[in-house]
């Protein structure tokens, strides 16, 4: 690992003006995935600001109806919140489907959006990888790609998001709320959070240079039934093979969104009029366009059927 | 996947590093190891430390205290050896520095019992035969008692049919909450029984 200072945070504003300023620096909150990196030095930074200090860590219903949830909340206790469980049921299932115990009790709701991927050639540091190392090529395209993405990819980089919880958070619809580093304030759609990789995957987030995470909001309930979907290789404690979120309305209309195909949590609002019809046309639609490998389009029937049996589910 | 797939992989795998170096990441200079004071917590000890910032609370913990009851597995968080109890909670200490726990109150296996009085899930363990190599022992002892806390205070699992009703201790229950712990001996089924015992539900 490479040596670093380290600094405790004493304001949002304070810890955004100091990872803006110096050249190499990172948050750290739940640090469940940025020391797994700086171990394999995937991540290298030469200065640490622990926000965990800056207690942003309670959930408050906001005047719109909505719940406001605190960036360093931990993944146990949004899972657990009353209220997340009885209105935001695909939130508390997405977050229990992910990590095991252990990693849910430390890492954080803006942690958690801001992971990376898991892409086998990423955690390679021997192997060339353009989103480790820009220009170095993809050593995933043509290599082994079976947990790899399926749309939203491009020809520099076929990785996915990882998230369990983002996918939810799409879903939902949820906000991001940050601090820049002169002070201001801004709020960022979950939808416009990620970036798509096209000839930049190292860039993968709309977030500007020291700009922190201080809460995710998610707007009023809009009931239906709630289902997360995750279908893996273990029964636990394994990433995605395909996730689907689901608000699913008794007229038969909904949401849906995927999760362990694309870059970013996916989701096609248009694709969403299919619904009604049932999964075959809704997939099809929420995929088009989609790119397989030999060894990862089995991802795309996977999606339809997961799709179903969500649907069906839904109507059960 | 089949056989014949895997062995294409395989070779492509191999043939990587064959490629232009070039084409690496350049290797980023380690630097001058940067010290910090520390204040740890543990077993109701204080201790104040001067540590490499670098130092995981798990490597304060076996190098620097000599608490060597918590294991070091896979140091990446997968195989949940190093899991310790930190205010309350069962978190991997392989996977959080030292230095971000000056006020919190850290408990490892050592804190649990003695040899003259065991914990009621170590004495468990001793008597369902929850062990073979004992590796992996300490850390599932401490994620299963911290396990049973999360039961009782009705966060709920992947496995809990009813997202609105308090969760029950079960086998199934159990099994689910516990993934973060890898037996390589495959003791699961004993540890299962084991922690059934302690939460007072016969296995």
């Amino acid at each position: 690992m490479r040596a670093f200072t380290y600094e405790r945070a004493e304001t949002s504003k304070a810890a955004a003006a100091a990872a803006a300023a110096k050249p190499e620096a990172k948050f750290i909150a739940g640090g469940t995935n940025l020391l797994d990196l700086m171990k394999l030095q995937i991540e290298t930074p030469a200065h640490l600001i622990d926000v965990n200090p800056l207690k942003l860590d309670t959930i408050e219903p906001t005047a719109e109806g909505g719940l406001r949830i605190g960036a360093l909340v931990r993944n146990t206790v949004l899972a657990a919140d009353e209220r997340v469980r009885r209105d935001y049921g695909v939130l508390s299932r997405a977050l229990l489907a992910g990590a095991s115990g252990q990693l849910r009790n430390r890492a954080t709701t803006a942690g958690n959006l801001l992971q990376r991927t898991r892409c086998p050639y990423f955690y390679d540091p021997a192997q060339p990888c353009n989103k480790r190392q820009p220009g170095s090529g993809c050593s995933a395209l043509g290599g082994f790609t079976r947990q790899l993405g399926v749309i939203g990819v491009s020809d520099a980089c076929i990785a996915t998001h990882p998230s369990d919880m983002a996918v939810a958070m799409r879903v939902l619809d949820a906000q991001v709320e940050t601090v820049k580093p002169n002070g201001s304030t801004r709020t960022i759609a979950i939808a416009d959070l990620h970036r798509l990789p096209g000839d930049t995957p190292h860039l993968e987030t709309a977030l500007e240079k020291g700009e922190l995470i201080t809460a995710v909001t998610l707007p009023k309930p809009v009931g239906g039934t709630q289902i997360y979907r995750k279908v893996r290789d273990r029964a636990s404690y394994a990433f995605a093979l395909v996730s689907v979120a689901a608000i699913v309305q008794r007229d038969g209309s909904g949401r849906v969104a995927l999760g362990g195909v694309a870059p970013k949590p996916w989701r096609v609002e248009a694709a969403e009029a299919e619904l009604p019809r049932g999964a075959k046309p809704a997939a099809a639609a929420l995929l088009d366009g989609a790119k397989a490998t030999k060894e990862n389009a089995f991802k795309l029937p996977l999606v339809e059927r997961t799709l179903a049996a969500v649907l069906a589910e839904a109507r059960a | 996947m089949n056989r014949r797939d895997l062995m294409a992989a395989a070779g492509a795998c191999a043939a990587l590093p064959m490629m232009d170096r070039g084409a690496r990441a350049q290797p980023v200079p380690i630097g001058e190891p940067v010290k910090a004071g520390v204040s740890l917590n543990v077993n109701g000890e204080k201790h104040s430390l001067h540590l490499d910032t670098r130092t995981t609370l798990l490597d304060a913990l076996r190098e620097h205290l000599h608490l060597t009851g918590t294991k070091k597995g896979c140091d990446h968080g997968q195989c949940g050896a190093c899991t310790v109890i930190v205010d309350g909670h069962r978190i991997n200490s392989c996977l959080t520095l030292a230095v971000m726990h000056p006020e919190a109150k850290i408990t490892t296996i050592e804190g649990l019992g003695s040899i003259d009085r065991l914990h009621p899930m170590q004495a468990a363990f001793v008597k369902h035969d929850g062990f073979q190599c004992g590796y992996c022992t300490p850390g599932q002892i401490c994620s299963g008692i911290a396990m049973l806390e999360e039961i009782k205070s009705g966060i709920p699992s992947h496995v809990t049919s009813d997202l609105n009703s308090p969760a029950q201790v079960s086998e199934a229950e159990i099994r689910e909450r516990m993934s973060g712990n890898i037996c390589r001996c495959g003791a699961y089924s004993n540890i299962v029984e084991a922690m059934l015992e302690v939460a007072g539900r016969r296995a």
